[in-house]
């Protein structure tokens, strides 16, 4: 058995998008990593969350990042945002033989478009089908749970902050419902991964900012 | 039957050198020079076909000489380091290691084509500590020098070499954007603009890629002299 991760997410926000993960791996039942990364940038201005078979997923979120970069100096231009989304589209259509084995890879791709200024959401299929979403989505096992609540709470107007707790919310929620997302674990001081990219491009949510809306989130629902 | 001319090995490879030395002193100098916080690569450049590339984490590349040439030479370092990077991992990826490879091309281009590259390039790495900064010169032939503190390619790099080897001293940004700018315009005797320069840094300040190019908005500040 190989080790899975399991929900991630994003939603757009009045000035960007932000991209959210849990940081936990399974093999069947078990957990098999605590702490995985599943939300990497990608390069300045996108970001690329994982689902599946986690060691295909890493290296595909590897390559990805390297392909991006490399066409950069190549061109001396950065790649438009529709065009890198393209590109890993490609590369998951490549991966079909591997998914028909079970080792299946989504990704989400979440990017601001320096030319159409706006955030965007790209999610696609094992066959390297490719589609935006204008609001929020989530995939993996908690993923279902995950849109769940942000069909609920989502507001395209939100500030930063709001899409933040609206992205802690929907994982929390997921990691209650579903048994292969994690909360975040405060006794190991493990917390969700998120990132938020702007016109300023990215910037990683740190933990201790995670942690005090948790608190807050965890008060106002009354306990955990 | 016409019998083949003779033409001794000595011959021709003094032919080949001059025909590339005639070539890369047509082109435009560029200026390597170690500052306090990196590495200033200074061109003078009016086109947006560019002579200075990042390369790698921290590594940068500077082309003299046919603008086709260095390009493709560029363009193979960049995917040689990419490769190297993917395979191994970014901390593996050494301009000493690229250098190399250059070098062995461009020997090899030099000795065994009828037309030698006409090419002068500049391999340059940011260290942790000014202690570790590299900076390789390589020749058309393929001949390679490493160099200390700065260094120059193309057309006049004798003149600019010889301009900063008095002037030269560890210092700030600015003050070492002056001195490079001063020396183009004393080796071209003819002043300079920011729009008719091409300038980049190695910032060892910066997380990961450590390249970064500088506008013409910071130039005419950087150039300003108090």
């Amino acid at each position: 058995m190989l080790p899975h991760g399991t929900t991630v997410l994003a939603l757009r926000y009045r000035d960007g998008v932000v991209i959210a993960g849990d940081r936990m791996a399974t093999e069947g039942y078990s957990v098999s990593e605590r702490r995985i990364e599943k939300v990497h940038n990608s390069d300045k201005y996108s970001a690329i969350a994982i689902a599946g078979a986690a060691g295909p997923a890493l290296e595909l979120t590897r390559l990805f990042r390297i392909e991006l970069e490399h066409y950069e100096k190549l061109e001396g231009a950065e790649l438009s945002l529709e065009g890198k989304a393209n590109k890993l589209s490609q590369m998951i259509k490549g991966n079909l033989p591997m998914a028909m084995q079970g080792l299946v890879v989504i990704p989400i791709f979440a990017g601001y478009d320096i030319r159409r200024n706006v955030g965007r959401i790209f999610k696609y299929d094992i066959a390297g089908g490719q589609y935006e979403e204008i609001e929020y989505y989530a995939i993996g096992s908690g993923g279902r749970d995950a849109r769940g609540t942000l069909k609920k709470i989502y507001s395209k107007d939100a500030d930063q902050d709001g899409a933040i707790r609206a992205a802690l919310e929907a994982l929390y929620d997921a990691s209650e419902a579903d048994i292969a997302t994690g909360g975040p674990d405060l006794i190991r001081g493990i917390f969700p991964t998120v990132k938020a990219i702007s016109a300023q491009g990215i910037s990683d949510i740190s933990d201790a900012e995670i942690k005090q809306l948790l608190q807050e989130m965890i008060q106002r629902q009354g306990g955990g | 039957m016409a019998m083949p001319y003779y033409v001794s090995p000595e011959q021709v490879m003094q032919d080949k050198a001059e025909y590339a030395r005639k070539g890369i002193s047509r082109g435009r100098s560029i200026v390597a020079m170690e500052y306090d916080q990196g590495i200033l690569l200074v061109a003078d450049n009016p086109s947006s076909l560019s002579k200075i590339s990042e390369i790698y984490d921290k590594i940068a590349f500077a082309g003299a000489g046919k603008y086709s040439e260095f390009e493709n030479l560029r363009k193979a370092g960049i995917r040689h380091a990419d490769m190297k990077g993917y395979l191994y991992s970014r901390e593996d990826v050494t301009a000493k290691s690229l250098a190399n490879s250059y070098s062995q091309s461009l020997g090899t281009i030099f000795s065994q084509e009828m037309k030698p590259l006409e090419v002068e390039i500049l391999v340059v790495e940011v260290g942790r500590e000014s202690a570790g900064n590299e900076m390789y010169r390589i020749s058309f032939d393929g001949s390679i020098f490493d160099e200390k503190g700065f260094t120059a390619i193309g057309g006049k790099s004798e003149a600019l070499i010889l301009h900063l080897k008095n002037q030269y001293r560890r210092a700030s940004l600015k003050d070492a954007l002056q001195l490079s700018v001063e020396a183009i315009e004393s080796a071209y005797n003819q002043t300079t603009s920011p729009a008719g320069l091409e300038v980049a840094t190695l910032d060892r300040g910066r997380p990961g890629r450590m390249f970064r190019r500088l506008g013409a908005k910071e130039l005419t500040e950087l150039l300003q002299k108090e």
